[in-house]
Formats: structure tokens, sequence, C-alpha cells
């Protein structure tokens, strides 16, 4: 019945209710579009935030008149995980202008996935710093361009990573290596979550109420 | 001085929305809100308004919606915000945390569930 058309959108399904958020976070060429398009059900698409020099996401039309206004673009796919929860992936580049957009376009994430390029490694350095400083949680994944090997421990020494960070390696270009970041981050959140639930779950057992 | 490009002005988006550029706090439009329009577009309305409205026969998140405009996130949210006051279109905020701020664990195993039978 549908007419299919080269650019036409994939509607979601009218029950469709829980919008969900990834964000890919990686320097320039690192292969954040290239993962979001081996998963997304859809062609990434791209849009934009428009943000005074000052950093400042645009509020008032006296700031752009005042100050130059920028423009932060970023790249996003979908995919449709049930009847109601969406997942939208969104490719978001490392520089430190973009880090002043977080919490407007970012707030609400599930979680990050930190992409490295380990012949470029001090370039997730920011990244990784602004992500703890947001408390979002986080895993690295090394998209394999083929450079000389480095083990693991190396790799987390260079980015003096948390020991309860995953980190694996991945080809951005494969669906099968891309959904299994996924899995990796959606897995660390939960044990993440699981040991901030464990904390809460000692705070209430010094409470008069019994908790159980 | 090259002519500025005509989607570069920020200037002349404003005028999309009369100049205003707040959405109102009272109406949040996350990126990934999903919009559903509750009527047809009618003669004589805002030629953003009826595009928006007839992307979102289906529900459709903001994010989507801006990039289907061309138009930055916030402007987006302007007009989104004043089809949303109007009763045109319906909004279904994400729902990810439970009350003590931490992420909902169901909804965590929801996404562990489909990632895997992707």
């Amino acid at each position: 019945m549908d007419s299919v058309t080269s650019d036409a959108r994939a509607p979601l399904s009218a029950s469709a209710d829980n919008g969900l958020k990834i964000v890919i976070v990686g320097g320039f060429g690192v292969g954040k579009t290239t993962l979001v398009r081996s998963v997304s059900e859809i062609r990434p698409l791209n849009t934009e935030e428009t943000m005074t020099q000052a950093g400042e996401a645009v509020d008032d039309i006296s700031e752009v008149r005042g100050k130059s206004a920028t423009t932060v673009a970023f790249d996003f796919g979908r995919i449709t995980l049930d009847t109601h929860n969406i997942l939208y992936l969104f490719g978001a580049p490392g520089q430190e202008r973009f880090w002043f957009l977080w919490d407007r376009l970012f707030s609400g994430t599930l979680g990050a996935i930190v992409l490295v390029d380990t012949r470029r490694i001090d370039e997730s350095w920011y990244a990784i710093d602004r992500l703890e400083h947001h408390g979002t949680p986080f895993i690295v994944a090394c998209n394999d361009f083929g450079g000389p090997p480095h083990t693991p421990a190396q790799i987390r020494e260079a980015l003096d990573l948390d020991p309860h960070v995953p980190l694996l390696d991945c080809d951005a270009r494969s669906r099968e290596s891309s959904k299994q970041v996924l899995i990796t981050l959606v897995e660390h959140l939960q044990s993440h979550y699981a040991r901030h639930g464990a904390t809460a779950a000692e705070g209430a057992l010094q409470s008069p109420e019994p908790a159980l | 001085m090259s002519r500025p490009g005509r989607d570069d002005a920020p200037d002349r988006l404003y005028t999309l929305t009369g100049g205003r550029t707040r959405s109102g706090s009272d109406t949040p439009f996350d990126l990934v809100t999903l919009v559903v329009a509750e009527c047809d577009p009618v003669v004589g309305m805002q030629s953003e308004h009826a595009a928006i409205l007839r992307m979102c026969e289906r529900p459709t998140a903001v994010v989507e919606i801006a990039a289907e405009l061309n138009l930055p996130v916030s402007i987006t949210r302007v007009l989104l915000s004043d089809l949303l006051s109007t009763g045109r279109v319906s909004a279904r905020h994400p729902h990810t945390t439970v009350p003590s701020g931490l992420p909902d664990p169901d909804i965590l195993e929801q996404v562990l569930v489909g990632l895997r039978n992707l």
C-alpha cells in the first residue's frame, strides 16, 4: 500500500511513548556516525543547536545581536526497541564548546560511549573528564583503525580509567560489533546503578524503618 | 564580506517564532519527547506549524522534527510550544527514572532485551 520513496521517513508505531538517549562522544573522524549508521533503523540525520560565543544556547534574540552566534551540529539515529521504547543514538563532537550544550541537549541520557582512536588517545581525555564531571556513566570503546596494538592495561593507564569502567574493542562498521558496544553500556548501567542502589539500601538500614 | 546563506542567519529564524525565544519552562520538550498531532493542518496556519502537524501523524521526536525542518532545536521547541498550548499536539515526555532519580531498572532491562533482539 505504502508508496516507497528513496527518502521516505520511517514512522514510529502509534504506541511509541518513551524516547531514550545514548550519546556517543569522540573526536573528529573517530567513527561516531559510522557506529550510529551501523545500528540505526533510519539513515543518520543531522541537526543543530545555536548558541552564542559565550557558550550559551540562544535564549534571547538580543544575545544573538550582541554576540555572534555559533552552531553546534550533531548526528543521530534511531532504534525501535519495542512497542513503547525508542532509543535515540547521538553522535556528539567532543570539542570544548560542545560541552556547554550538554545539559540542554543530553540531560537524562542513559549513558555515554566514548569512542577512541588508539592512535590519538589524548583526544579522549577531555571527553572523559567532562562525563565524570556531569556524573554520566560511560564505557570506552576503541574503534579498530589497524594501528599498533595496545594492551587494555596500556589504554586504561593512558586514559587513567576507573577500574569499574568497561573497555572494549569494536569495529564501528559492523552492526554486530556496534550492537555489542551498546549492550556492554547497558549492562554497565545496570551494575553501576545496582551499586548506587546498594549504597541507598545501606543508608536505609541505618534508618529507624527496617529495610526489607 | 560574503552574503550569509539563508539558513545561516539566526535573526531570520526568530521571525518564525515572532521574536519569541523561550519555549516556557512549564513545557520542557526533551530532544526525545515524542510529539503527536491532535488535529490536521488548517488553511492559514504558519507553514512550519502545518509541517509539524503533517510530520506528527505518528509519534515523532523533537530532534527528528528539528532535522526535518532544518531548524535549530531551540527554535523547534518554541514552535512546538505554540502547538502544545493550543492543544494541536500532545507530548509524550521520556520516563526513564524512578522517584529517587535513578534510572528505572525495568526500563534498563527493556533496553537490553530490545538491543539483544536486534
